[in-house]
Protein backbone atom coordinates (compact mmCIF):
# COMPACT_ATOMS: atom_id res chain seq x y z
CA UNK A 1 0.00 0.00 0.00
CA UNK A 2 1.69 3.33 -0.99
CA UNK A 3 -0.38 5.61 1.07
CA UNK A 4 -0.13 9.75 1.28
CA UNK A 5 2.26 10.76 3.90
CA UNK A 6 1.44 13.45 6.30
CA UNK A 7 4.20 16.40 6.31
CA UNK A 8 4.89 19.21 8.47
CA UNK A 9 6.77 22.69 8.78
CA UNK A 10 9.92 20.55 9.85
CA UNK A 11 9.63 18.56 7.28
CA UNK A 12 8.16 19.66 4.10
CA UNK A 13 11.69 21.22 1.92
CA UNK A 14 13.08 17.87 2.69
CA UNK A 15 10.47 15.58 1.78
CA UNK A 16 8.72 18.08 -1.00
CA UNK A 17 10.99 20.34 -2.53
CA UNK A 18 14.49 17.99 -2.68
CA UNK A 19 12.29 15.00 -4.50
CA UNK A 20 13.18 13.23 -7.26
CA UNK A 21 9.76 12.64 -8.34
CA UNK A 22 6.95 15.03 -8.73
CA UNK A 23 5.41 15.54 -5.55
CA UNK A 24 1.45 16.17 -4.99
CA UNK A 25 0.75 18.10 -1.88
CA UNK A 26 -2.76 18.43 -0.88
CA UNK A 27 -3.37 21.18 1.68
CA UNK A 28 -6.18 20.59 3.83
CA UNK A 29 -8.42 20.96 7.79
CA UNK A 30 -9.99 18.73 9.82
CA UNK A 31 -13.02 20.93 9.38
CA UNK A 32 -13.63 20.80 5.31
CA UNK A 33 -15.83 19.06 4.20
CA UNK A 34 -14.49 18.98 0.43
CA UNK A 35 -11.29 18.04 1.82
CA UNK A 36 -13.07 14.47 2.83
CA UNK A 37 -14.30 13.97 -0.48
CA UNK A 38 -10.73 14.53 -2.16
CA UNK A 39 -8.91 12.59 0.67
CA UNK A 40 -10.69 8.81 -0.80
CA UNK A 41 -9.75 9.98 -4.20
CA UNK A 42 -5.90 11.34 -3.26
CA UNK A 43 -5.60 7.42 -1.38
CA UNK A 44 -6.44 5.91 -4.61
CA UNK A 45 -4.05 7.91 -6.78
CA UNK A 46 -1.26 7.34 -4.65
CA UNK A 47 -1.96 3.33 -5.36
CA UNK A 48 -2.26 3.99 -9.26
CA UNK A 49 0.83 6.45 -9.21
CA UNK A 50 3.17 4.45 -6.79
CA UNK A 51 6.68 5.17 -7.84
CA UNK A 52 6.42 7.83 -10.18
CA UNK A 53 4.46 10.60 -7.91
CA UNK A 54 4.75 10.68 -3.88
CA UNK A 55 1.59 12.30 -2.09
CA UNK A 56 2.00 14.32 1.04
CA UNK A 57 -0.68 16.10 3.32
CA UNK A 58 -0.70 19.18 5.11
CA UNK A 59 -3.24 20.11 7.93
CA UNK A 60 -3.22 23.72 7.63
CA UNK A 61 -4.51 24.07 10.88
CA UNK A 62 -0.49 22.53 12.41
CA UNK A 63 0.81 24.00 9.65
CA UNK A 64 0.52 27.44 8.65
CA UNK A 65 3.63 28.68 7.81
CA UNK A 66 3.73 26.52 4.87
CA UNK A 67 0.49 27.24 3.83
CA UNK A 68 2.13 30.98 4.51
CA UNK A 69 4.70 30.15 1.87
CA UNK A 70 2.36 28.79 -1.08
CA UNK A 71 -0.15 31.83 -0.08
CA UNK A 72 -3.16 28.70 0.28
CA UNK A 73 -6.42 30.73 1.47
CA UNK A 74 -8.61 27.89 0.34
CA UNK A 75 -8.74 24.13 0.58
CA UNK A 76 -8.53 21.89 -0.49
CA UNK A 77 -5.52 22.88 -2.37
CA UNK A 78 -3.70 20.70 -4.24
CA UNK A 79 -0.29 21.70 -5.47
CA UNK A 80 1.63 19.35 -7.77
CA UNK A 81 5.80 20.35 -7.33
CA UNK A 82 8.53 19.22 -9.33
CA UNK A 83 12.07 19.93 -8.70
CA UNK A 84 11.17 21.91 -6.09
CA UNK A 85 8.61 24.47 -8.00
CA UNK A 86 4.75 24.00 -7.71
CA UNK A 87 3.80 23.41 -11.53
CA UNK A 88 0.12 23.02 -11.05
CA UNK A 89 -2.52 24.38 -8.17
CA UNK A 90 -6.11 23.05 -8.07
CA UNK A 91 -8.68 24.54 -5.37
CA UNK A 92 -11.81 22.65 -4.76
CA UNK A 93 -13.14 19.47 -5.27
CA UNK A 94 -12.25 17.94 -8.15
CA UNK A 95 -12.91 14.44 -9.93
CA UNK A 96 -10.44 11.72 -10.68
CA UNK A 97 -10.44 12.08 -14.13
CA UNK A 98 -9.87 15.50 -13.88
CA UNK A 99 -6.59 15.15 -11.57
CA UNK A 100 -4.91 12.06 -13.61
CA UNK A 101 -4.78 14.53 -16.11
CA UNK A 102 -3.00 17.22 -14.22
CA UNK A 103 -0.37 14.22 -12.47
CA UNK A 104 -0.24 12.83 -16.17
CA UNK A 105 0.57 16.34 -17.51
CA UNK A 106 3.31 16.63 -14.43
CA UNK A 107 4.95 13.23 -16.00
CA UNK A 108 6.16 14.42 -18.77
CA UNK B 1 -20.12 -7.13 -20.22
CA UNK B 2 -22.81 -4.35 -18.46
CA UNK B 3 -23.97 -4.96 -15.18
CA UNK B 4 -27.88 -5.19 -14.39
CA UNK B 5 -29.38 -3.96 -11.56
CA UNK B 6 -33.56 -3.59 -10.64
CA UNK B 7 -33.23 -0.01 -10.03
CA UNK B 8 -29.75 2.19 -10.63
CA UNK B 9 -29.61 5.50 -8.64
CA UNK B 10 -27.82 8.46 -9.25
CA UNK B 11 -26.55 10.47 -7.00
CA UNK B 12 -25.62 9.98 -2.64
CA UNK B 13 -27.04 13.05 -1.43
CA UNK B 14 -30.17 12.99 1.00
CA UNK B 15 -31.92 12.05 -2.07
CA UNK B 16 -30.13 9.59 -3.69
CA UNK B 17 -29.25 7.89 -0.45
CA UNK B 18 -33.06 7.81 0.67
CA UNK B 19 -34.24 6.24 -2.60
CA UNK B 20 -31.86 3.27 -1.83
CA UNK B 21 -32.65 2.88 1.45
CA UNK B 22 -36.20 2.08 0.39
CA UNK B 23 -35.25 -0.01 -2.37
CA UNK B 24 -32.68 -1.86 -0.79
CA UNK B 25 -35.40 -2.69 1.99
CA UNK B 26 -37.19 -3.89 -0.66
CA UNK B 27 -35.39 -6.15 -1.94
CA UNK B 28 -34.07 -4.74 -5.31
CA UNK B 29 -30.88 -5.13 -6.24
CA UNK B 30 -29.90 -1.67 -6.44
CA UNK B 31 -26.31 0.13 -6.96
CA UNK B 32 -25.77 4.30 -6.50
CA UNK B 33 -23.63 5.72 -8.41
CA UNK B 34 -21.89 9.22 -6.42
CA UNK B 35 -19.00 11.31 -8.24
CA UNK B 36 -17.19 12.19 -4.82
CA UNK B 37 -18.47 10.83 -1.03
CA UNK B 38 -22.01 10.36 -0.56
CA UNK B 39 -23.93 13.22 1.31
CA UNK B 40 -24.20 16.04 -0.93
CA UNK B 41 -24.45 19.46 -0.33
CA UNK B 42 -25.43 19.10 2.99
CA UNK B 43 -22.05 18.08 4.20
CA UNK B 44 -20.89 21.80 3.84
CA UNK B 45 -23.48 22.95 6.07
CA UNK B 46 -21.45 23.98 9.07
CA UNK B 47 -24.27 22.40 11.39
CA UNK B 48 -28.22 21.87 10.20
CA UNK B 49 -30.50 22.88 13.19
CA UNK B 50 -33.60 21.92 10.55
CA UNK B 51 -33.40 18.66 10.12
CA UNK B 52 -35.90 16.49 12.26
CA UNK B 53 -34.34 13.93 14.53
CA UNK B 54 -31.79 15.93 16.05
CA UNK B 55 -33.18 18.50 18.27
CA UNK B 56 -29.77 19.69 19.16
CA UNK B 57 -28.59 20.23 15.75
CA UNK B 58 -25.92 18.32 13.59
CA UNK B 59 -23.04 18.82 11.35
CA UNK B 60 -23.93 18.62 7.63
CA UNK B 61 -20.90 16.69 7.55
CA UNK B 62 -21.90 14.06 9.81
CA UNK B 63 -25.33 13.98 8.62
CA UNK B 64 -24.27 12.88 5.83
CA UNK B 65 -22.64 10.31 7.25
CA UNK B 66 -24.82 8.74 9.31
CA UNK B 67 -27.93 8.71 6.46
CA UNK B 68 -24.75 6.70 4.29
CA UNK B 69 -24.24 4.13 6.69
CA UNK B 70 -28.17 3.72 7.13
CA UNK B 71 -28.62 3.44 3.45
CA UNK B 72 -26.11 1.00 2.99
CA UNK B 73 -26.80 -1.38 5.96
CA UNK B 74 -29.17 -3.27 3.81
CA UNK B 75 -27.35 -4.23 0.59
CA UNK B 76 -27.34 -1.10 -0.97
CA UNK B 77 -24.18 -1.23 -3.90
CA UNK B 78 -22.54 1.96 -4.58
CA UNK B 79 -19.60 3.31 -7.41
CA UNK B 80 -17.32 5.66 -7.07
CA UNK B 81 -18.32 7.45 -10.90
CA UNK B 82 -19.88 10.65 -12.25
CA UNK B 83 -23.16 9.80 -14.72
CA UNK B 84 -22.63 10.81 -18.26
CA UNK B 85 -25.75 10.00 -19.60
CA UNK B 86 -28.97 7.61 -20.07
CA UNK B 87 -29.94 5.26 -23.06
CA UNK B 88 -32.99 3.70 -23.37
CA UNK B 89 -32.95 0.48 -24.63
CA UNK B 90 -36.54 -0.94 -25.12
CA UNK B 91 -37.57 -1.38 -21.57
CA UNK B 92 -33.99 -1.14 -20.08
CA UNK B 93 -32.32 1.76 -19.30
CA UNK B 94 -28.39 2.21 -19.38
CA UNK B 95 -26.97 4.55 -17.38
CA UNK B 96 -23.31 5.57 -18.67
CA UNK B 97 -20.69 6.79 -16.37
CA UNK B 98 -16.98 7.25 -16.34
CA UNK B 99 -15.95 3.98 -14.53
CA UNK B 100 -18.68 1.72 -16.82
CA UNK B 101 -21.99 1.38 -18.16
CA UNK B 102 -25.30 0.06 -16.07
CA UNK B 103 -28.57 -1.39 -16.73
CA UNK B 104 -31.53 -0.80 -15.13
CA UNK B 105 -35.03 -1.61 -14.90
CA UNK B 106 -35.93 1.92 -13.41
CA UNK B 107 -33.95 4.67 -12.73
CA UNK B 108 -33.72 7.28 -9.69
CA UNK B 109 -32.11 10.53 -10.79
CA UNK B 110 -31.22 12.65 -7.71
CA UNK B 111 -27.93 13.83 -8.74
CA UNK B 112 -28.65 17.07 -7.08
CA UNK B 113 -26.95 20.47 -7.30
CA UNK B 114 -23.96 23.10 -7.24
CA UNK B 115 -22.86 25.95 -6.18
CA UNK B 116 -23.71 28.94 -8.83
CA UNK B 117 -20.76 31.50 -9.79
CA UNK B 118 -21.09 34.89 -9.84
CA UNK B 119 -19.84 35.06 -13.25
CA UNK B 120 -17.89 38.50 -13.10
CA UNK B 121 -14.77 39.40 -13.78
CA UNK B 122 -11.78 38.59 -11.08
CA UNK B 123 -13.86 35.41 -9.50
CA UNK B 124 -11.89 32.40 -11.81
CA UNK B 125 -8.71 34.38 -11.69
CA UNK B 126 -9.04 34.43 -7.85
CA UNK B 127 -11.11 31.29 -6.66
CA UNK B 128 -8.46 29.92 -4.06
CA UNK B 129 -7.01 33.33 -3.63
CA UNK B 130 -9.93 35.23 -1.70
CA UNK B 131 -12.63 33.65 -3.34
CA UNK B 132 -14.13 31.02 -1.86
CA UNK B 133 -17.57 28.75 -2.01
CA UNK B 134 -17.05 26.97 1.50
CA UNK B 135 -17.04 29.20 4.27
CA UNK B 136 -17.02 26.34 6.45
CA UNK B 137 -13.74 25.17 4.61
CA UNK B 138 -11.86 29.16 4.44
CA UNK B 139 -13.22 31.21 6.92
CA UNK B 140 -9.88 30.18 9.53
CA UNK B 141 -7.93 31.59 6.76
CA UNK B 142 -9.18 35.30 7.07
CA UNK B 143 -8.89 36.06 10.81
CA UNK B 144 -8.85 39.69 11.92
CA UNK B 145 -8.94 40.33 8.23
CA UNK B 146 -12.67 41.79 6.38
CA UNK B 147 -14.62 39.94 4.26
CA UNK B 148 -17.80 39.79 2.03
CA UNK B 149 -20.37 37.46 1.64
CA UNK B 150 -22.54 37.76 -1.20
CA UNK B 151 -26.11 35.68 -1.04
CA UNK B 152 -29.14 35.90 1.31
CA UNK B 153 -30.35 32.89 1.60
CA UNK B 154 -30.11 30.51 4.47
CA UNK B 155 -26.74 29.28 3.11
CA UNK B 156 -25.11 32.68 2.91
CA UNK B 157 -26.51 33.60 6.40
CA UNK B 158 -25.01 30.42 8.25
CA UNK B 159 -21.39 31.06 6.21
CA UNK B 160 -21.94 34.91 7.78
CA UNK B 161 -22.66 33.72 10.86
CA UNK B 162 -19.37 31.37 11.03
CA UNK B 163 -17.37 34.06 9.52
CA UNK B 164 -17.93 36.65 12.41
CA UNK B 165 -16.10 33.90 14.45
CA UNK B 166 -12.91 35.10 12.83
CA UNK B 167 -12.89 37.67 10.33
CA UNK B 168 -12.65 41.49 11.92
CA UNK B 169 -15.64 42.41 9.79
CA UNK B 170 -18.41 40.35 7.72
CA UNK B 171 -20.13 42.13 5.16
CA UNK B 172 -23.25 40.88 3.66
CA UNK B 173 -23.81 42.28 -0.47
CA UNK B 174 -27.31 41.06 -0.96
CA UNK B 175 -29.15 41.93 -4.18
CA UNK B 176 -32.28 42.41 -2.88
CA UNK B 177 -33.84 44.32 0.06
CA UNK B 178 -33.83 41.81 1.86
CA UNK B 179 -33.65 38.31 3.14
CA UNK B 180 -34.85 35.76 1.86
CA UNK B 181 -32.93 33.18 4.90
CA UNK B 182 -35.01 31.67 8.05
CA UNK B 183 -36.45 34.09 10.48
CA UNK B 184 -34.26 32.65 12.83
CA UNK B 185 -30.91 33.05 10.89
CA UNK B 186 -31.90 36.63 10.11
CA UNK B 187 -32.08 37.40 14.20
CA UNK B 188 -28.91 36.09 14.61
CA UNK B 189 -27.22 37.79 11.86
CA UNK B 190 -28.98 41.01 12.66
CA UNK B 191 -28.03 40.23 16.50
CA UNK B 192 -23.92 39.56 15.42
CA UNK B 193 -22.19 43.09 15.75
CA UNK B 194 -19.16 41.90 13.13
CA UNK B 195 -22.40 41.44 10.47
CA UNK B 196 -23.35 44.30 8.43
CA UNK B 197 -25.48 44.48 5.45
CA UNK B 198 -25.20 46.33 1.94
CA UNK B 199 -28.79 45.87 0.05
CA UNK B 200 -30.06 46.36 -3.34
CA UNK B 201 -25.88 46.01 -4.23
CA UNK B 202 -24.49 43.74 -7.05
CA UNK B 203 -20.64 42.62 -7.01
CA UNK B 204 -19.18 43.57 -10.16
CA UNK B 205 -15.71 42.56 -10.20
CA UNK B 206 -13.14 41.15 -7.93
CA UNK B 207 -9.92 42.79 -7.88
CA UNK B 208 -6.51 42.52 -7.05
CA UNK B 209 -3.18 41.31 -7.57
CA UNK B 210 -1.89 38.24 -6.19
CA UNK B 211 -4.82 38.28 -3.63
CA UNK B 212 -8.43 39.77 -3.68
CA UNK B 213 -8.29 43.51 -2.54
CA UNK B 214 -11.25 45.01 -3.13
CA UNK B 215 -14.78 44.85 -5.12
CA UNK B 216 -16.36 47.04 -7.67
CA UNK B 217 -19.81 47.19 -6.71
CA UNK B 218 -23.27 48.95 -8.15
CA UNK B 219 -26.08 49.96 -5.69
CA UNK B 220 -28.91 49.09 -8.45
CA UNK B 221 -31.38 51.55 -6.55
CA UNK B 222 -29.14 55.08 -6.14
CA UNK B 223 -26.98 53.68 -9.16
CA UNK B 224 -23.63 54.51 -6.80
CA UNK B 225 -20.64 52.37 -7.14
CA UNK B 226 -18.78 52.04 -4.74
CA UNK B 227 -15.67 50.11 -4.06
CA UNK B 228 -15.53 47.88 -0.61
CA UNK B 229 -11.62 47.30 0.51
CA UNK B 230 -11.53 42.77 1.66
CA UNK B 231 -9.46 40.67 2.02
CA UNK B 232 -11.51 37.16 1.06
CA UNK B 233 -14.83 37.28 -0.82
CA UNK B 234 -17.35 34.25 -0.23
CA UNK B 235 -20.05 33.29 -2.43
CA UNK B 236 -23.46 32.05 -2.12
CA UNK B 237 -25.73 32.49 -4.38
CA UNK B 238 -27.55 29.38 -4.61
CA UNK B 239 -27.49 25.97 -6.24
CA UNK B 240 -28.10 25.15 -9.58
CA UNK B 241 -28.48 21.10 -10.89
CA UNK B 242 -26.52 18.86 -12.26
CA UNK B 243 -28.23 18.08 -15.28
CA UNK B 244 -26.06 18.64 -18.32
CA UNK B 245 -25.95 14.60 -18.72
CA UNK B 246 -29.73 14.75 -19.54
CA UNK B 247 -29.61 17.44 -22.36
CA UNK B 248 -31.69 15.92 -24.78
CA UNK B 249 -32.59 12.71 -22.69
CA UNK B 250 -35.57 14.40 -20.57
CA UNK B 251 -37.14 17.67 -21.02
CA UNK B 252 -35.05 20.11 -18.51
CA UNK B 253 -36.62 24.13 -18.07
CA UNK B 254 -34.83 26.90 -18.58
CA UNK B 255 -32.91 26.38 -15.24
CA UNK B 256 -31.97 22.66 -15.84
CA UNK B 257 -34.37 21.15 -13.25
CA UNK B 258 -36.38 18.03 -14.15
CA UNK B 259 -40.49 18.19 -13.61
CA UNK B 260 -42.06 15.16 -11.87
CA UNK B 261 -45.30 14.54 -10.87
CA UNK B 262 -45.99 13.69 -7.39
CA UNK B 263 -45.38 9.97 -8.19
CA UNK B 264 -41.87 11.71 -8.81
CA UNK B 265 -42.17 10.15 -12.21
CA UNK B 266 -40.64 11.92 -15.41
CA UNK B 267 -41.65 11.85 -18.77
CA UNK B 268 -39.75 9.09 -19.47
CA UNK B 269 -41.97 5.56 -17.64
CA UNK B 270 -39.77 3.83 -15.58
CA UNK B 271 -37.73 7.07 -14.65
CA UNK B 272 -37.46 9.12 -11.52
CA UNK B 273 -36.07 12.40 -10.17
CA UNK B 274 -35.67 13.34 -6.61
CA UNK B 275 -34.40 16.28 -4.63
CA UNK B 276 -32.85 19.76 -5.73
CA UNK B 277 -32.77 18.53 -9.03
CA UNK B 278 -36.86 18.63 -9.19
CA UNK B 279 -38.49 21.76 -10.68
CA UNK B 280 -39.83 23.90 -7.30
CA UNK B 281 -38.25 21.51 -4.85
CA UNK B 282 -37.99 22.88 -1.48
CA UNK B 283 -34.06 22.34 -1.65
CA UNK B 284 -34.08 21.36 2.19
CA UNK B 285 -32.36 17.98 3.15
CA UNK B 286 -35.04 16.30 4.79
CA UNK B 287 -37.10 17.63 1.57
CA UNK B 288 -34.77 15.84 -0.46
CA UNK B 289 -35.26 12.36 1.87
CA UNK B 290 -38.53 12.52 1.25
CA UNK B 291 -38.64 13.02 -2.81
CA UNK B 292 -36.09 9.56 -2.77
CA UNK B 293 -38.36 7.83 -0.23
CA UNK B 294 -41.52 8.21 -2.64
CA UNK B 295 -39.40 7.78 -5.55
CA UNK B 296 -38.38 4.46 -4.17
CA UNK B 297 -41.97 3.53 -3.47
CA UNK B 298 -43.08 4.21 -6.96
CA UNK B 299 -39.74 2.56 -8.28
CA UNK B 300 -40.89 -0.12 -6.77
CA UNK B 301 -44.20 -0.09 -7.84
CA UNK B 302 -43.00 0.43 -11.48
CA UNK B 303 -41.06 -2.69 -11.48
CA UNK B 304 -43.02 -5.06 -10.14
CA UNK B 305 -46.10 -3.72 -12.37
CA UNK B 306 -48.10 -2.51 -9.70
CA UNK B 307 -48.23 0.95 -10.99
Amino acid sequence: MNKPIAIDDSNFDQIVLQAKTPVVVDFWATWCAPCRMVAPIIDELAEEYSGRISFAKVDVDQNSKIATRYSIMSIPTLLIFKKGEPISHTVGYKPKEELKRSLDAALE
Amino acid sequence: MNKEYEVVIIGGGPAGLTAGLYTSRDRLNSLLIERGLAGGQIVNAQWVENYPGFPEGISGFELGQLIHQQATKYGLETVTAEATGIELQQEQKVVKTTESNFIAKAVIIASGSERHKLGIPGEEEFTGKGVSYCATCDAAFFRQQPVAIVGGGDAAITEALHLAKFASRVIVIHRRHQLRASRILQEKALAEPKIEFLWDTVVEEIVGKDSVKRLKLHQVVTGEKPTLEIAGIFISIGLKPNTNYLKGILPLDATGHISTNEKMETEIAGIFAAGDIRYHSARQAIAAAGDGATAAIYAEKFITGQS
